[in-house]
């Protein structure tokens, strides 16, 4: 081989780092639906976050005389048994739910990330022990496990947020995280530059954060992504069981929880917006996750 | 393949053992219990002799460990202890509720089977056809509804159409076979739907992978139709994974009872869990627990022994 031939074999780096916003935009080009869940997510999260602003009413405003209301220009989405305004009261669970689903999917996802590479670092019994408790977890659906942690924790609710749901939703998270970062930490602890970091003497805390965590920000990512949707879905089901956000704090699932059944007749709206705003952004988080992975990973694609 | 079929089962007992393990004393890392609660509920004035005296009848007041060892021992002799809120038995609060659970699990698999494996089949075959772009609609809806939303849209749907709503009371299969059925057969497709939205994509990558193998190349060389290449050839290696997926995410679809049973007003197993949870009964939720934890290890065993009766490559020591 020549040298003019290796040097046309090697592919080379623009010299300008591309910027977030060509990133973005080479995302937009070649995901596209990856781009329309991440408008989607954003514009909830934006109608969350403007709530008292856009929304018309107050969302625990009790008027017993808009009791039940159909969908009308007054309230677009109608009202609920105690004339809560149910567009309003959606706005609102915006915010609980991208809160709730981005701080737990975001817990759980670092826990597991964190016990995945330190269980692929260390391997042997570390490992071994790591494992089975991850299998064991993984062999209850996350909704059980989510319960289990609810049991055992029972409520604290700290600024306003329930901390221990929180932790409920994260926890299941863990183990499946830990799973998957677990492996693409074993073919990394085999590279190379790992080798050279140990030789050259490096801690083992430097090793893991500043040279193997770098690396796998890509799973992780996905990862997040893909659990910020499980996470809405989880709270929103613990909510239905009115094991999740209590009263009043408008969220999704509660408001589908408890009598809203006695009213199937009477005013089904009550139960298909909330529904529907609980799909869409599991849908659209799932569908950013998705696209994510393939322009991340596209070995993944091809599996 | 007796040797076999000995030797799995006792490889389930560590791992039953280990689940035991962790969800005893995890449900026990923060202290306090339902008793107090439960007592004194109601604002009622409860001396403490009263509440020791119902902790020691539950036998709560034994060292953890203890308590522990004589789970486990009653386990093994199907008595796995009193449940803490209602103080009877957990196996008579189980065993009533458990054939209506079953029932749904069971017809909600076989609708996802029978949904999934022609689905899966057909946008393999007919890739980036409408069918394939349906199948992709339907597993990422699928798994973005919530179980209980879609429990409730369907009985939305039901009361427009046929004006029925779930009704109070459950009337088991050998009392009225069609009253039954016509009770559980909704439950059954919600989570069998959601479930087939799972396993159908699986089933589309095992074909796509089965088709590409050389016994199929060396099939349409014969000349054989493409019907006798698919059902013969392809669908039954294609299985094999199939069957597989059906098994593992069988604890998918056990999750989705949970809220389905909710929804439905179905006095199952699920509804008992999150009655349990709701009330901080340790000894129930953990008696219920391991018996999902169960149900997901036998399946599993399950699955790789009907790999060995249908796959002639496998052998087994």
């Amino acid at each position: 081989m020549t040298l003019g031939t290796m040097a046309a074999s090697v592919r080379v780096p623009s010299r300008t780092k591309p910027t977030a916003w060509r990133k973005m935009m080479q995302f937009a080009a070649t995901q596209p639906l990856g781009a329309a869940g991440l408008v989607t997510v954003l514009v909830m999260a934006i109608a969350g976050a403007l709530a008292p602003y856009i929304a018309p009413y107050d969302p625990v405003a009790i008027s017993f005389s808009d009791m039940l209301a159909p969908p009308s220009w007054e309230h677009p989405l109608g009202t609920d048994n105690f004339g809560r305004d149910i567009l309003s009261r959606i706005l609102y669970g915006a915010r609980t739910a991208i809160v709730m689903g981005l701080v737990s999917a975001l817990i759980g996802s670092t826990l597991g990330a964190i016990l995945g590479v330190v269980s692929a670092y260390f391997g042997g019994v570390i490992d071994l022990l790591i494992q089975r408790a991850v299998d064991i977890f993984l062999s209850l659906p996350i909704i059980v496990l989510a319960l289990v942690v609810v049991a055992m924790l029972g409520r604290n609710l700290v600024l306003g947020f329930d901390f221990n749901l929180i932790l409920a939703i994260s926890i299941p998270i863990v183990p499946q995280v830990a799973r998957v970062v677990r492996s693409s930490a074993l073919s990394i602890r085999e590279m190379a530059y790992v080798d050279a970091a140990r030789v050259a003497g490096y801690s083992t805390r430097r090793i893991i954060f500043r040279h193997m965590a770098p690396n796998l920000m890509a799973p992780y990512l996905i990862m997040l992504t893909a659990f910020i949707a499980q996470a809405i879905l989880l709270e929103a089901s613990l909510s239905f069981l009115g094991l999740g956000v209590t009263e009043p704090s408008p969220a999704w699932g509660l408001m589908l929880a408890g009598n809203a059944v006695d009213f199937y007749r009477q005013a089904p709206w009550m139960i298909i917006f909330p529904g529907l705003a609980i799909s869409l952004a599991v849908f659209s988080f799932n569908l950013l996750g998705d696209s994510l992975r393939d322009w991340l990973d596209p070995k993944a694609r091809l599996r | 393949m007796l040797t076999y079929i000995a030797k799995r089962l006792l490889m389930t007992i560590p791992t039953l053992l280990g689940a035991a393990v962790l969800i005893f004393f995890m449900l026990r890392v923060v202290p306090g219990d339902v008793i107090e609660v439960k007592l004194r509920g109601d604002g009622a004035s409860v001396t403490q002799e009263v509440i020791d005296a119902e902790r020691s009848r539950l036998g709560l007041d034994k060292p953890l460990p203890e308590q522990f060892t004589s789970w486990i021992a009653g386990l093994t002799k199907l008595d796995p202890g009193l449940s803490m809120w209602t103080g009877k038995p957990v196996v008579d609060e189980m065993s009533v509720r458990l054939p209506l659970s079953i029932q749904v699990a069971v017809m909600g698999a076989l609708i996802a089977t029978l949904i999934a494996v022609p689905m899966g089949t057909l946008s393999a075959l007919y890739r980036d056809s409408p069918i394939d772009y349906l199948l992709r609609i339907f597993s990422l809806v699928g798994l973005a509804v919530p179980a209980f939303w879609f429990g409730m849209v369907m009985i939305l749907l039901l009361l427009w159409l046929f004006n029925w709503l779930p009704p109070v009371i459950y009337t088991p299969f050998h009392v009225d076979p069609i009253a039954n059925l016509s009770q559980l057969i909704w439950p059954a497709l919600v989570v069998g739907i959601r479930y087939a939205a799972v396993v159908a994509r699986m089933v589309r990558s095992s074909v796509i992978e089965v088709m590409k193998e050389d016994y199929i190349r060396t099939a349409r060389a014969k000349g054989l139709t493409e019907k006798v290449i698919i059902i013969r050839h392809a669908m039954k290696n294609a299985m094999l994974p199939a069957i597989t997926v059906i098994g593992l995410e069988f604890a998918f679809l056990m999750g989705g009872l949970v809220v389905t049973e909710q929804v439905f007003n179905l006095n199952g197993i699920g509804q008992l869990f999150v009655q349990a949870v709701a009330h901080r009964d340790f000894v129930l939720v953990q008696n219920i627990v391991m018996f999902i934890a169960a149900v997901f290890v036998f399946t599993n065993l399950a699955v790789d022994l009907l790999y060995a009766a249908i796959d002639p490559r496998i052998r087994y020591r």
